[in-house]
């Protein structure tokens, strides 16, 4: 890896965590009406995922996965719009948080029911694959959402065609208050696989190496016509599972040996040993993704609160009149 | 001591639990957790995780082992979340639950319950602001009702959960800490199939159900000296209290039907139809009908009020049919 690259990457684990924190904050302050859900914790997933992406592979992020968004491009000022319901938001305004995607940068927004786009993601697939578009698919989700019909049902199809699709699991060990055990009955979600007629594969999330590691074989699978990848990251959210919870259904000693593990820790650990001034790096780095961070909250701040009307708008290609 | 909306739910499930050893939870962290927004606080401690059951993110799977439960004779009560994702779980109810016993030519019954938050007004955005009765509405065979105070969300859950058929329990989640009142002494049921009339009147009548009574009645409180309003909270939608409905109609002469569900296909449609086609000789004006616009529930604040019943428009419409 080139030392451009290294660097790279901790600009955008550095930038996920800085722009979340932030979001965090204003919640806390009562400037974000909509539920918020922080990933972080999370980082090294996303990024290690969407770093190994061409710009032109669709993500479908779910709602933890707000980084996916900035690595693959989305503008933060547009994502912080977003998040505040304003006008220059990816939904203007209709939705909030990752509810509308930014198909410039082709990122798909989620609904909230968990695992539902999945079987999107594997009908873009089967597009790439009928057109002959070397492009791929990634699918995020949580081990919780893994126990949707949904779910099933796309990754059957997945491999009955060989789709270029890779279903990114982000197991963090809990949806919500319930835990894994009370989840389904084995160790690793992506032992499913075997059962859909393809590869699965579990590493850390924790580790950007190791993510990045097994994200470029499973891309490079489906990108080659090798089908479809179930990978597995095991990670873990500090933070409740959204900023209202408190998150008593865990215990304190749980949340420090995995914040012990923490991603980019772990990545300035790397650069270090690399011999990197890290110390250098770490303020330069801290202060550019202050400044983005800041001038995203100034944009959404600045951007228009929607009117009314403009509830009626987008529901159909073309408006429906009454004669 | 005054009992919140939300602990009127809890209050129906833990005395019925403690009643009937049959009857149990089962959900998305209903147990550890108490649910997401409380509801079910105190019930895993109470009564064991076998009755109060975590489970996966499945909703039609929570459906569907409710049918299952109970044609073994269990009374389970099925929580969604949010109401939202009972779209997750719609063919098991639409398709498993309503045509259970009809298919089975009476043989057995399907004792189920299935509730969860719904509404708008607390910037839920597109899927945690949902009001879908009209879904069910439109299936014979189910049972819908919606509270819209603390005794009722009490009383009606109780009668759901002893009914013998499958309720579809609508908990609007803007009431659940804004109001709040004393409940009477010992097991309190309220019948399914009887609609409350809040407000006895003379001018003209509003129908209505869930978070809009209490618009409704405002209005009626504060409009009071240029319009003498009859109040009917349905309570029950399916099947909605005609007699109630025909006996005020055909006093006032006046109709205005309220929700905040959608207009297009709402509920209001259907009872609009039924006045104007059984009562036309007693009308004095047009049915008419104030509901959510046509669209999905927007995030952003003006928008949400752009598109809901809320108090200001429930005044006008008022006063545009007291004209007649
Ligand atoms: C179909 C559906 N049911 C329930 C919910 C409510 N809900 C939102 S997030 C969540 C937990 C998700 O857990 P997981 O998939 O593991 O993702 P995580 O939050 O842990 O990242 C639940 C139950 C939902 N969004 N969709
Ligand atoms: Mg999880």
């Amino acid at each position: 890896m080139t030392e451009q690259k290294e660097r790279e990457l901790y600009f955008w684990l550095r930038l996920i965590r800085e722009f979340e924190d932030r979001v965090s904050t204003l919640d806390r302050q009562g400037k974000i009406q909509g539920g918020v859900y922080s990933g972080k914790g999370q980082e090294a997933v996303v990024v290690g995922v969407c770093h190994a992406l061409r710009s032109d592979d669709w993500i479908f992020p779910l709602h933890r996965d707000l980084g996916a968004f900035l690595v693959k491009g989305a503008d933060p000022n547009r994502l912080m719009a977003q998040i505040f319901g304003r006008r220059d938001g990816f939904s203007k305004g209709k939705d909030s948080f990752l509810h509308g995607g930014d198909f410039s940068n082709c990122i798909f927004g989620a609904t909230s029911m968990l695992g539902s786009t999945l079987p999107v993601a594997a009908g873009t697939a089967y597009k790439f694959k009928i057109k002959q578009e070397d492009r791929v698919a990634i699918a995020f989700f949580g081990e919780g959402a893994s126990s949707r019909g949904d779910v099933h049902e796309a990754m059957n199809f997945a491999g009955i065609y060989k789709l270029p699709v890779v279903f990114l699991c982000e197991n963090n060990f809990y949806a919500y208050s319930t835990p894994n055990e009370l989840q389904f009955a084995v160790e690793d979600v992506a032992s499913r696989a075997v059962g859909y007629g393809f590869k699965g594969d579990v590493c850390s999330g924790n580790d950007l190496n190791e993510v990045m590691k097994a994200a470029r074989k499973a891309i490079e699978r489906a990108r080659t016509g090798d089908g479809p990848t179930f990978l597995e990251c095991k990670t873990y959210r500090y933070h409740g599972h959204s900023e209202h919870d408190r998150a008593t259904y865990r215990s304190e000693e749980e949340l420090i040996t995995w914040e012990s593990r923490d991603p980019i820790e772990r990545w300035e650990v790397y650069l270090e040993k690399r011999k990197y001034d890290i110390a250098a790096i770490k303020e330069e780095v801290g202060e550019k993704v202050k400044k983005i961070v800041d001038d995203a909250v100034a944009f959404a701040e600045a951007s228009p609160v929607p009117e009314g009307p403009e509830a009626m708008e987008d529901l159909y290609a073309t408006p429906i009149t009454e004669g | 001591m005054p009992v919140t909306y939300i602990q009127a739910i809890n209050q129906a499930m833990q005395e019925e639990m403690a009643r009937d050893e049959n009857v149990m939870l089962l959900g998305e962290d209903v147990g550890i957790l108490g649910g997401a927004f409380k509801a079910s606080e105190g019930l895993l401690e109470r009564f064991g995780s076998e009755r109060v059951l975590d489970t996966p993110i499945s909703e039609a799977l929570i459906v569907g082992a409710g049918v299952g439960l109970a044609i073994q004779g269990m009374r389970p009560i099925l929580e969604m979340q949010f109401i939202d994702f009972i779209a997750c779980g719609f063919d098991q109810i639409v398709n498993m639950a309503a045509t259970l016993r009809y298919r089975h030519g009476g043989q057995t019954s399907c004792p189920i319950v299935i509730r969860g938050p719904c509404g708008a007004g607390v910037h839920g955005g597109v899927y945690h602001s949902q009001n879908p009765e009209a879904w069910f509405f439109h299936v014979p065979g189910l049972k819908v009702v919606a509270p819209a105070t603390a005794h009722d969300a009490k009383g009606l859950l109780k009668a759901a959960i002893r009914d013998d058929d499958p309720v579809i329990y609508l908990e609007h989640k803007f009431l659940y800490r804004r109001i709040k009142e004393d409940l009477p002494e010992g097991d309190h049921v309220v019948p399914i199939g009887k609609a409350a009339l809040r407000k006895e009147g003379r001018d003209l009548t509003v129908i209505t159900y869930g978070s809009p009574v209490h618009a409704v009645m405002k209005a009626a409180r504060d409009m009071a000296s240029e319009v003498d309003i009859e109040v009917i909270d349905l309570r029950t939608l399916l099947p909605y209290d005609w007699k109630t409905i025909r006996e005020s109609v055909t006093k006032t002469g006046k109709v205005l039907i309220i929700h905040e569900a959608r207009l297009t296909g709402g509920i209001g449609g259907e009872i609009a139809a039924r006045i104007a086609g059984d009562l036309f000789e007693y009308l004095d004006g047009p049915v008419m009908r104030l509901a959510s616009k046509d669209t999905h529930n927007a995030f952003a604040g003006p928008m949400e009020e752009y598109i809901i019943p809320n108090q200001e428009k429930v005044t006008e419409a008022i006063r545009k049919l007291a004209a007649y």
